[in-house]
């Protein structure tokens, strides 16, 4: 179900979001114009960026001429929504946003934010895209990764299951097994 | 008169190392043969994916058992304990749990914030400690389950202690963050080392290879 702009062309929108962190490296190089001339090149016509606490604002943009049409935004009480309509996501290596995106089952591209201090997060990204669930990045190699990706060869994430863990409980503390 | 008291000291010393030493290896002696109808549950919350994870953990739990519930979190994180009470007011539109049977909230002080310096931590962390030894004897639970917040410690700490002296047994459960795929979180290492969690889960099987005393049990997430 895609939204068509006034030339019947498919709505196909990348959305970035760093969650409640301050992530300037991602979106300056996301709001550069070779990535963004990249994605228009992939099929997608709109990026939307949720910037967070970030201080660099990107460039808003009709995308009427041709190009990307840009647009952003701090904060949002329903990044669920954002990422419903987004044929791409792009996202700082939070494991909340990672899951949520996941479990939508939208592509996604994990860029990891080197500038944080005991970077544990990484370890996550990493461990997921060596499962070929999304595609890990930094900053600098983004436009890299966006150009050679092939998001049909991501493998979808297996639901949770929380039922081993409960059973081990249950166990431990003597409870018949259901 | 020195001699004496050295003796004593020393006996002491022993009998609370044997003491530990059959808290840590017999666990096993003090839950098997006490299966009750219910036993009363603390869950400890933090902030971000924490919560996220341990609700995750008790759509699945069946609630008739572990009841009452408390829910734990820091004073200063507000989105846990609302989280909490949305999950546990759902309860009672699926009729999961009889109405009356309410869960309680409560918020501990933390031991040290994001940034704070180490050295105001220690004020910050004996009071944190205060409030758990106040919130243990209150709560006074049969199984704690946490999965990572420093949160935990001083409420994980409190009732290992209690165990040791036999004042009350708390079974302890503690869930590594899905986040920690290599290296354990710095409270997963205390419990992990320190033998006071009863039970200790991973989810990525790489942790369970360097932490053999850990069990895998797959993502919760």
């Amino acid at each position: 179900m895609e939204e068509a702009d006034d030339f019947g062309k498919p709505k196909r929108i990348v959305f970035l979001t760093v969650g409640t962190t301050c992530f300037d490296a991602l979106v300056r190089v996301v709001d550069s114009k070779e990535v963004k001339e990249e994605l228009y090149k992939k099929g997608y016509t709109h990026l939307l960026i949720q910037m967070g606490r970030g201080t660099f604002i990107p460039t808003k943009s009709s995308g009427e001429d041709g190009s990307l049409a840009v647009d952003y935004f701090t904060f949002s009480s329903s990044i669920a929504d954002c990422m419903k309509s987004a044929s791409l996501v792009i996202s700082h290596a939070g494991s909340g946003s990672i899951f949520e995106t996941l479990r939508m089952g939208k592509p996604l591209i994990v860029v990891v934010n080197e500038e944080l201090m005991d970077n544990h997060q990484s370890e996550l990204a990493e461990e997921l895209a060596d499962r070929k669930h999304l595609l890990c990045a930094r900053p600098q190699t983004l436009h890299q990764t966006i150009l050679d990706m092939n998001l049909e060869s991501l493998l979808p994430y297996p639901p949770a299951d929380a039922r081993p863990a409960v059973k081990l409980i249950n166990q431990f503390l003597g409870f018949p097994d259901d | 008169m020195i001699w004496n008291t050295t003796i004593l000291l020393i006996a002491v010393v022993v009998s609370l190392a044997v003491r530990v030493l059959y808290i840590i290896y017999c666990r096993f002696k003090f839950i098997r043969g006490k299966t009750q109808q219910s036993l009363s549950t603390l869950i400890i919350l933090g902030s971000g994916g924490h919560t996220a994870e341990m609700l995750n953990l008790l759509t699945v739990l069946q609630k008739g058992r572990y009841t009452p519930r408390c829910y734990v979190a820091a004073a200063t994180d507000n989105m846990s304990l609302q989280k909490a009470r949305v999950f546990e007011t759902s309860l009672v539109d699926k009729s999961e749990i009889e109405v009356g049977e309410t869960a309680e909230f409560m918020q501990i002080y933390r031991s040290r914030e994001v940034g704070q310096s180490y050295l105001t931590s220690v004020g910050t962390t004996v009071i944190a400690t205060a409030h758990a030894v106040w919130l243990i004897t209150k709560i006074r639970p049969q199984v704690i389950l946490c999965n990572g917040p420093g949160t935990c410690i001083p409420l994980c700490a409190i009732a290992f202690l209690y165990k040791i002296v036999g004042i009350r047994w708390s079974s302890i459960f503690y869930i590594e963050s899905i986040a920690r795929v290599q290296r354990l979180s710095l409270s997963g290492l205390l419990l992990y080392k320190l033998h006071m969690a009863d039970q200790f889960f991973v989810q990525w099987p790489q942790l369970q290879r360097k932490y053999p005393r850990a069990h895998y049990v797959g993502c919760l997430m």
